[in-house]
């Protein structure tokens, strides 16, 4: 599955990064403590946090993922939505919680 | 190959250009067809050393050295230095403000992070001298992350 579908299928809103929107996905990670996620989250992953400053994107593009999700009606900041359009990683938008989102993820890439 | 070699200034407490210079490796790696797994693990290590020189040293130089057998990678500023390294090197310890905690850092996994994806690894350290951290990485091993 590609971001676009799923963006389009979970009704996501779609923030910045738009050059992205055709990347792969390949799996997901949830976490908010970023070394947690740099350690841990697989390559082509969506990673779904509430965090939305700017670092995320530096973690986004050095474990090379497919996108960010911000969860839980967290928005990011207007320089992370810059970063995002520069390293072309789409940043969306979910208004509920982690762990639904998750669970629609995963059922839909089973 | 000859050896390779780059070095990135890392600025103090500067969060918004924070993981750039670890980027820039990525891509540096990338473009010498570096194998994928290795990138992966040299990019978690210049991400949490640049972060932790931006969040609690001084003014930091991150240079990296690729020649065909070994990536090395230097981190060094001149802040405060590092007081109790093994405690530095467990797992959870931190000495993060909460405000930095509130943005997902400081979580202690930094240098146990480093110290997992790195083949060998050195932080030495001087009350108010600063830190240095050399990490090297080999091109033939297979590493766990």
């Amino acid at each position: 599955m590609i971001v676009k579908e799923l963006a389009e299928q979970l009704e996501l809103k779609v923030l910045a990064g738009e050059e992205g929107l055709d990347r792969e996905i390949k799996g997901g990670y949830c976490g908010d403590l970023l070394s947690e996620v740099m350690a841990k989250a697989p390559e082509g992953c969506v990673w779904l946090t509430v965090q939305g400053h700017q670092n995320i994107m530096a973690v986004a593009v050095l474990r090379d993922m497919s996108a960010v999700i911000l969860v839980g009606g967290h928005s990011p900041d207007e320089d992370t939505k810059q970063k995002a359009d520069k390293e072309g990683i789409p940043i969306l938008l979910w208004p509920g919680s982690a762990f639904d989102l998750a669970g629609r993820i995963y059922a839909g890439l089973a | 190959m000859a050896a390779l070699r780059k070095t990135f200034r890392i600025n103090k407490k500067d969060f918004i250009h924070a993981g750039e210079a670890s980027i820039s490796v990525k891509n540096l790696l990338k473009s010498l067809h570096v194998d994928t797994k290795l990138i992966r693990c040299v990019s978690v290590c210049g991400y949490e050393g640049e972060m932790n020189v931006v969040m609690h040293g001084g003014e930091g130089i991150l240079s990296v050295e690729i020649d065909r057998e070994k990536v090395i990678l230097e981190i060094s500023d001149d802040g405060p230095g590092i007081e109790n390294i093994d405690l530095a090197m467990q797992e959870g310890f931190s000495t993060a403000t909460e405000e930095q905690r509130e943005m997902g850092f400081g979580a202690g996994m930094g240098l146990p992070n480093m110290k997992r994806n790195s083949d060998h690894m050195t932080v030495e350290s001087e009350k108010e001298k600063g830190t240095q951290i050399r990490m090297s990485f080999s091109m033939a091993d297979e590493k766990g992350e």
